[in-house]
């Protein structure tokens, strides 16, 4: 059974996670997000905190950062998919490392030009998503769906 | 009651400036307010800085319409309960994020049904003086596009 790492930071990128549950169906899942109190939201699946960061705190990034390295090499998970952000960022970069299959879904938040880190993402990531068709091009990001 | 959330991560202060001038005018109606890492306190609503998931959705479902930052999160929340929401986008000039992505949100927003922009003080007055006229949404499907969930489950399983 395929091990997949289902990661995303709080809020907006955590709700259109669990929008993809179906996706997940018939894997080895566990989830990850930087919450402890939305645990109850994934049923009897594993679920992992790490603490939040985004890039202008090199600290909590490094923090973080580690956070998931150690989580990823206990778990080996042999698919990450993320919808977001600097968590869901670093899981595919491990994952790369680890050769895992990365799959980055950019929020539908960013329906102008990507995110960031949804830029980065597409340097690393084996799938990489935009929910904007506009937003797609042949070289990347594709477009297969949105949450919404 | 009205439910008043500016997400957990950034402070938005000029929302909640508006909001609390407004409740302020009307001491009769019910707040909650989810202030974050804000720094301007409410004098006439009830808040708290964080609310766990469970409790929020609880005072979605408890609360007449939403005010709220253009964040997906709130958003998609009060369409999946089919509770109307007001929107106010964090600019990126105000310190209040890290680009307009909540602009851009806004305006692709706007003529949904239960959702309703406010972008100045005066116009989310307006729209809380007439709430009572405002209704939610019809709802929304539990999940993503069968499409996207489809090509991913493919992708995972591949």
């Amino acid at each position: 059974m395929k091990k997949v790492l289902a990661i995303a930071s709080g809020g907006g990128h955590w709700v259109q996670l669990l929008r993809l549950r179906p996706a997940f169906e018939g894997t080895n899942l566990a989830y990850c997000s930087t919450n402890e109190a939305y645990r109850p939201e994934v049923g009897g699946h594993a679920f992992h905190v790490v603490s939040d960061a985004n890039i202008w705190e090199k600290r909590a990034m490094v923090k973080m950062f580690l956070q998931v390295t150690w989580m990823m090499i206990k778990m080996r998970p042999h698919v990450v998919v993320t919808t977001g952000a600097a968590p869901g960022l670093a899981a595919l970069i491990v994952g790369r490392v680890l050769g895992a299959k990365t799959i980055w879904v950019d929020s539908i938040a960013n329906s102008e030009e990507l995110s960031g880190s949804g830029k980065y993402a597409g340097r690393v990531a084996h799938v990489w998503l935009t929910q904007w068709p506009h937003l797609s091009s042949e070289n990347g990001p594709n477009h297969w769906g949105a949450v919404l | 009651m009205i439910l008043v959330t500016v997400g957990t991560q950034l402070p938005f202060d000029r929302m909640m400036m508006w909001l609390d001038n407004w409740a302020e005018q009307n001491p009769d109606v019910e707040f909650y307010c989810q202030i974050g890492p804000g720094h301007y306190k409410p004098k006439h609503a009830k808040y708290a800085r964080y609310l766990p998931p469970q409790q929020l959705n609880d005072l979605v479902l408890a609360s007449e319409v939403i005010v709220s930052h253009a964040g997906m999160g709130s958003i998609l929340t009060a369409l999946k309960y089919q509770r109307p929401i007001i929107i106010v986008p964090r600019l990126h000039s105000e310190g209040e994020h890290r680009n307009d992505h909540q602009v851009a949100t806004a305006k692709w927003l706007q003529d949904r049904p239960g959702i309703t922009v406010a972008s100045d003080e005066a116009t989310l007055h307006q729209l809380l003086d007439n709430r009572h006229q405002m209704q939610g949404s019809k709802g929304i499907s539990e999940f993503a596009s069968d499409a996207l969930i489809g090509k991913l489950r493919a992708a995972i399983l591949a």
